[in-house]
């Protein structure tokens, strides 16, 4: 361009004008909308996996809306990797100040949960002393639990009447009866669309563990790798139920009359009493080998704060008022949507729904065959048994073969997690 | 008229003052209005792509897990531990079985697509969006549908019901890998997503064949059908169809929801963004093994575009027409 006229600077000073304020407007919207209110720091941020029932999300929103000291904002996340979701958002500066999620020992190691041991002394005697021990690690008390959900097998005491089956309690009979049970309509078992919500169940009712006392590989026996065997039966002959457009946390499949036996976790219990009636009853994971017990994982969610968080203290507080000082909200969040156990002695001793029928049962299960987190078991060894399951039962590889390629993988962890 | 005047006022000036002067501001004037409008572009670019891609090379060298800022060198380590993690060399031969099947698949079939819809005398426009629709729907919304409703594995899945009325029992495509039906799935989703996209690029071309091809064609004797086809429109659909089949390959490799969202906890059928999300996002948040296989992949794909362009040509102009 020869042309230097005085018009033509003009055009270029405005255009020049214009380019400076789109480009600092775009980057001050970077970082805008955090979804917290900016610098007044009486905002905090809670992540919650998606429960399936109805009404949870409000509730937990009601519990955040009547704090009056911190604008409590939820991120309700849906999707089955909640894991995945919160481990990479914990990395960020959006990260969440307060969240759900199960004791994992990797998390206090790597400095990303804060020590609530000061909120929690004062009340450590009322909570279930299983739940206090799986929060402790290094004689200090990580989260606060909120709730434990026992899970267990449903069956539908018709469907088993009409095909002459007594409810199992032992693995090779749970085998036979999902033979017996399928039919062209409804498949016998339903164990989850992946098999992996039984694989500690089994390693348990086989009378093994999956780590020892002393922090080493104790699930890999020759009753475990029997026990994958047995599975791998029932999955290759099509008595499982699979691709189910529910999974197992779900009841429909049982609701909807897909299936006899469902795999399935205390939360269900309302839905699947309104639905089926007195048609249903509940078992443990049967024995699986000599000198086992039948088995129920005690499953639950807890509450953790982000020790990284600008809030660190304010989270604590909300925490501690919400899940240790106001029953009231903690007595429904466990009782009134799902049925969940509540880890407080006291809101469990209350709790009169628990009292009868069905829910006692449940109760029953969880205290005499239940068994609770363990924080060294880690998410990096949970999924490398759920590989084993998807290697053998899924795909019908050798266990032997399987469970060695777990234990390298479990033995790596263990070592950079205790030397 | 104004411009004639501007034009000579200018050169006036210009003819005053020294040249040097003038060529200097001249390329400073030009060197700030480069950056000027460039600049925004190239921020960006910086900040979502080479400062990442460094920050990922830099990772790749040390123990960085549960950490994006780690301190412990470990030299090339996380190099090793990829190129002999099994699962990392597995997930490139799903890729590679993948792509082997989506490209020259979605290739044939758009380009049927293309020229049914071309053959049509009315409601071009209407097949026309119809076929083009499906692109506009989301990776993981047409994966919920698939798995949930047409393949899920309940007797009343879409699949299954028509298997029923044949006598053949309930299939389990995704939980079952023997026999893979999951690729099944996996390519029938793909296909109809992008099928239409790549009908439209083959329309285009199809439009622009001209008729006197055709004519003379005819005249010399060759039949409608099979015959001008191979002699004459899949001669002139070269450039376009070396086009899609890049196109295809390098969103093949870009695949990642549908195999996320069909397959959960598996050992099979990850390609390799999907393992790398697993290593560096998954329980382990190894970023720096994660760091290292994404280093691997790109030395690969840098080799893969090379040989691809000496041996299809692209790209290399005049040529490739």
């Amino acid at each position: 361009m020869s042309a230097m006229s005085n018009t033509n600077w003009d055009r270029r000073n405005v255009l020049r004008a214009a380019m400076g304020l789109a480009a600092t407007g775009g980057l001050a919207a970077c970082g805008g909308n955090t979804g917290r209110s900016g610098g007044s720091g009486e905002a905090l941020v809670q992540y919650f996996h998606a429960y399936g029932e109805a009404g949870t999300e409000q509730a937990i929103k009601r519990y955040a809306a009547a704090y009056d000291k911190a604008r409590v904002t939820t991120q309700w996340i849906t999707g089955t990797n909640f894991e995945s979701k919160l481990f990479s958002a914990l990395l960020t500066k959006n990260a969440p100040d307060m969240f759900e999620f199960h004791p994992q020992i990797q998390m206090i190691k790597s400095g990303q949960v804060a020590d609530l041991s000061d909120i929690m002394e004062p009340v450590k005697d009322d909570f279930n002393p299983a739940d206090i021990a799986s929060h402790t690690i290094d004689g200090k008390i990580w989260g606060v639990r909120m709730i434990d959900d026992p899970q267990f097998f449903y069956y539908r005491k018709s469907m088993l009447e009409d095909a002459g089956v007594e409810p199992p309690t032992t693995l090779d009979e749970l085998v036979e009866a999902a033979a017996k049970l399928t039919t062209d309509k409804v498949k016998g078992v339903f164990l989850g669309n992946s098999i992996t919500p039984v694989m500690n169940p089994l390693i348990w009712s086989t009378g093994a563990n999956t780590l020892t006392d002393k922090n080493e590989i104790a699930y890999h026996t020759d009753e475990v790798a029997a026990g994958l065997k047995k599975l791998r039966t029932m999955f290759k002959d099509g008595h499982l139920l699979l691709d189910a457009p529910a999974d197992w946390w779900d009841p429909s499949a049982i609701t909807q009359g897909l299936v006899a036996i469902q795999w399935c976790g205390m939360w269900a219990m309302p839905v699947i009493q309104k639905a089926l009636g007195d048609d249903v009853g509940i078992i443990p994971f049967p024995t699986s080998a000599d000198g086992g017990k039948p088995a129920v994982t005690n499953g639950g969610w807890s509450m953790f704060v982000n020790a990284k968080s600008k809030n660190v203290d304010l989270a604590k507080e909300y925490v501690k008022w919400l899940w240790i000082d106001q029953k009231k909200y903690q007595e429904d969040w466990s009782l009134s949507y799902g049925f969940h156990i509540p880890p407080r002695t006291s809101l469990a001793e209350s709790a009169t729904k628990l009292k009868t029928g069905l829910p006692a049962e449940g109760v029953k299960l969880f205290n005499e065959f239940g068994h609770f987190d363990n924080p060294a078991w880690t998410q990096a060894m949970i999924v490398a048994l759920e590989s084993v399951i998807a290697d053998t039962v899924r795909k019908g590889g050798d266990p032997e073969a399987a469970l060695d390629k777990a234990d390298k993988i479990v033995n790596r962890e263990l070592k950079k997690l205790f030397g | 008229m104004s411009t004639t005047t501007t034009r000579g006022v200018a050169k006036g000036r210009a003819t005053t003052e020294t040249p040097q002067v003038r060529k200097r501001r001249g390329v400073r004037g030009r060197t700030l209005n480069f950056w000027l409008f460039t600049g925004p572009f190239l921020i960006g670019l910086a900040v979502f792509v080479y400062i990442p891609i460094g920050w990922s090379a830099y990772l790749s060298f040390f123990e960085a897990r549960y950490t994006v800022t780690p301190s412990t060198f470990v030299g090339f380590d996380n190099f090793t531990y990829m190129l002999t993690n099994e699962k990392f060399t597995d997930s490139l031969v799903t890729f590679t079985v993948f792509a082997a099947f989506i490209v020259p698949v979605t290739w044939a079939f758009s380009l049927g697509l293309a020229l049914m819809v071309h053959r049509l005398r009315f409601m071009r426009a209407f097949f026309r969006s119809v076929f083009f629709l499906p692109t506009a729907v989301s990776f993981v919304a047409a994966s919920l549908i698939w798995k949930m409703s047409i393949f899920s594995g309940v007797r009343f899945g879409l699949a299954n019901t028509v298997l029923s009325w044949f006598g053949i029992e309930n299939v389990a495509w995704l939980a079952n890998p023997n026999p893979p039906w999951y690729w099944l799935v996996i390519i029938t989703v793909r296909l109809w997503l992008q099928a239409g996209f790549y009908m439209i690029l083959f329309l285009a071309a199809l439009q622009n064949i001209p008729p006197e091809l055709y004519e003379a064609a005819a005249i010399d004797g060759a039949k409608p059908g099979w015959q001008t086809f191979w002699y004459i429109t899949l001669p002139q659909l070269r450039a376009t169809s070396t086009a899609v089949i890049l196109l295809l390959l390098v969103a093949a490799y870009q695949a990642f929801d549908e195999f996320f969202n069909l397959l959960a906890k598996t050992t099979w059928g990850r390609p390799p963004l999907v393992e790398l999300y697993y290593t560096a996002l998954g329980e382990n948040q190894d970023y720096g093994a994660g760091s290292a296989g994404a280093m691997i992949l790109t030395v690969l794909i840098c080799c893969v575009t090379m040989l691809q362009g000496k041996f299809m040509g692209f790209g290399r102009g005049e040529e490739s027409k």
